[in-house]
Order: C-alpha cells, then structure tokens, then sequence
C-alpha cells in the first residue's frame, strides 16, 4: 500500500463495466520529503474520501478484486482507507 | 490506473487470434500539468477512444482483464475516456 492525497475528482461517462458505478478519485503519492511525485493515477474508492484527504492506496489487481468482492478485472488501483496519522512521519 | 493521451493507432493484420476486432492505441503518458511523461505504450482500446483524447488505462496484468478472453497477453489497456478532471484549484477538461 502507498501513501497518496486526494487530488481531484475524475467524471467520466464512458469507462469499462467493471468502472461504473464507483467514484473515481485522481490520487498521487506522497514524496517521503513532502508534497506528492506529479504522477497522478485513478483510484476506485471504496471508504468514502475526499478531495485533499491522505489515503490509503492499493496498486495490484488481487487485492482490488478482494476488496471490491468480485471477480478481476482490468482495475489495480483503490483507495483503501483514510488516513488519521503515520507515527512517525516518514518526512525526510 | 494512469493518466495519458491517445496520440495515434496501432493496425495489425497479424496479431494473436485472440485480440481478433480489437483496436490497439498508442497513448502517451501524463504527468499532472498534463505534460508527457515516460515512453508511449501500445495498449488495447476497449471504449472507443480517439486521437487527442484524455484516458485511464490500466497497465499490467489486469490490463488483460479488459476483453472477455482474459487469457490473451495485454499489458495495457485504456479503461476511461476522461470528460473532465475536478480539482480544488482548477478544472481540467478532456
């Protein structure tokens, strides 16, 4: 699992079955020494977050199916949880 | 998923019997200013994509998962045409 913030709201009308019907939220991953890689992905999420939330971001396709309680499909990116705090902070 | 840009077609006669009717795109990655990021990638389009349009595909081995025979060998394959990306500062369209 990665460390992401919430960067935006992604509306999409046409996307794979397997898309419809989540929200889909634009995360980057955080930089150990602060602010975020510039390298956005699209997550389903799955814990009700928000824009400029931290979360908590799974990239693999197993444990997205696991967790969307279906079978694969061509989805790898969910955020899993919303993040309180990191004790500690990995800040450089 | 990642972001990127359908920056032009990819046609093959020949290909394995089961990518047979697909439609392959070459999509350029992006960076958050939307700027190109990284090499293009060849991936399966499975919504009807066009060239210049903003889209989410999905790399790996759930790339493949995109078709109805998912034993075939994509490793990247377009999943979301983008209308528009909502962020706190700006809106961003396709």
């Amino acid at each position: 699992m990665r460390i992401a913030r919430v960067v935006g709201n992604v509306i999409a009308t046409i996307k794979h079955p397997a898309l419809v019907g989540s929200k889909l939220l634009l995360v980057d991953e955080e930089n150990p020494a602060g602010g975020t890689r510039g390298r956005p992905l699209l997550a389903l999420d799955t814990v009700d977050a928000g824009e400029g939330d931290r979360v908590l971001v799974v990239d693999e396709g197993n444990s997205a199916a696991q967790v969307l309680q279906r079978p694969r499909g061509p989805v790898r990116t969910l955020i899993v949880g919303v993040i309180d705090e990191v004790d500690p902070e990995p800040r450089a | 998923m990642q972001l990127g840009e359908v920056v032009g077609s990819v046609v093959c006669t020949r290909k394995v019997p089961v990518w047979e009717g697909q439609r392959l795109r070459l999509v350029q990655p992006l960076d958050q200013e939307g700027r190109a990021s990284g090499r293009p990638v060849v991936a399966l389009d499975v919504v009807s994509s066009a060239e210049g349009q903003r889209v989410f595909f999905v790399k790996g081995r759930e790339a493949a998962q995109a078709i109805a025979d998912a034993n075939n060998p994509a490793d990247a394959a377009i999943v979301v045409l983008v209308d528009r990306i909502e962020r706190a500062d700006s809106v961003t369209g396709a």
